[in-house]
């Protein structure tokens, strides 16, 4: 066997252990699904699973761990559009909560 | 001075600075990096997407919880994370200059999205079936409707466009025109897609389970 070969083999044997992590991860989602919690725990506990799913996604499947700088690029972007469509929250618990036909 | 003796602050000549300016950002190829931005683009978009989703089931008493079972999503899912490792697969095989491989593996990953694509439009029409349209539903409020055919349609339209894509480019890397590097940037898009699932699964399946 060549040293391509091994690297190959490396290479193939890391991702069908990322494969088999991910489809663990996605079993967890479905068993959260089934626990006796309320929707809010349940949410928190399902995106909590859901991105290091997407973390092993893009730093394996997508080899984002192998170059920093777009890792970084890729994140800050990503991450800061994602936080900013975050401020309609506070007006979402207003209209269930907070007005007079609330409930 | 002449126009090649001009240099940045004394230090960097006239044909360095070209070749800084000229250089891939990143390292990463022109092609490559346009991908990228299009995932950095087309992530906000499904963002959005969810963030709405997620503003409105909070504002609505009330929400309806209208799946009774995780069977066909369950093997949707299974099946999209294949897809990605059969893609990885073709990538590998692309890069060791195996033709025939690379061919096979990127044609069974279309062959996946074909499954996942029909099993969809399975799940649709049990939807459709039970009342449920894009401005209406029997389960109260025809956000929900809105909202799942919503969502759920831009994910299939991605898979649609990705098996199209997988397909083309599968030719015409078997015809010669395009190179494992092609392969490898089409990947990333199914990977993407892949991704974005995952996010869709437990916030517009999972979480609207009668138990």
């Amino acid at each position: 066997m060549t040293t391509a070969d091994t690297h190959k083999d490396a290479g193939m044997t890391k991702d069908i252990i990322i494969y088999v992590c991910l489809l663990a991860l996605a079993g967890i989602q479905f068993i959260i699904a089934y626990q006796d919690i309320t929707a809010y725990q349940m949410f928190q506990r399902m995106m909590m699973v859901a991105i290091v799913e997407a973390g092993l996604a893009l730093f394996f499947f997508m080899h984002l761990s192998d170059n920093r700088g777009l890792r970084w690029f890729v994140i800050i972007f990503t991450v800061a559009v994602i936080f900013g469509m975050q401020y309609g929250w506070p007006d979402s618990n207003r209209l269930i909560n907070g007005v007079p036909w609330a409930h | 001075m002449s126009q090649a003796d001009l240099s940045i602050h004394g230090q960097v000549s006239r044909s360095e600075a070209t070749e800084i300016m000229t250089a891939p950002t990143f390292s990463v190829p022109a092609k490559k990096m346009a991908m990228w931005l299009f995932i950095i683009a087309d992530s906000a978009t499904f963002a959005g997407c969810l963030v709405a989703y997620g503003f409105i089931r909070n504002a609505t008493p009330n929400w309806p919880r209208p799946f009774h079972g995780i069977g066909n999503v369950a093997l949707m899912t299974f099946i999209l994370l294949t897809s990605s490792l059969t893609m990885l697969v073709a990538v590998r095989a692309a890069q060791a200059a195996d033709k025939a491989k690379a061919f096979l593996w990127m044609m069974i990953t279309a062959g996946a999205g074909i499954l996942f694509a029909i099993l969809h439009i399975r799940e649709w029409m049990r939807m459709i079936d039970e009342g449920a349209t894009l401005f209406h539903n029997p389960w109260g409020t025809p956000l929900f409707s809105s909202l799942f055919f919503s969502i759920t349609g831009l994910h299939l339209l991605h898979v649609t466009g990705g098996v199209v894509a997988l397909i083309a480019v599968a030719i015409r890397y078997q015809g010669g025109r395009y190179n494992a590097d092609d392969l490898e940037i089409t990947g990333l898009y199914w990977h993407f897609v892949d991704l974005v699932w995952m996010f869709v699964v437990p916030l517009i399946y999972l979480l609207n389970l009668s138990h």
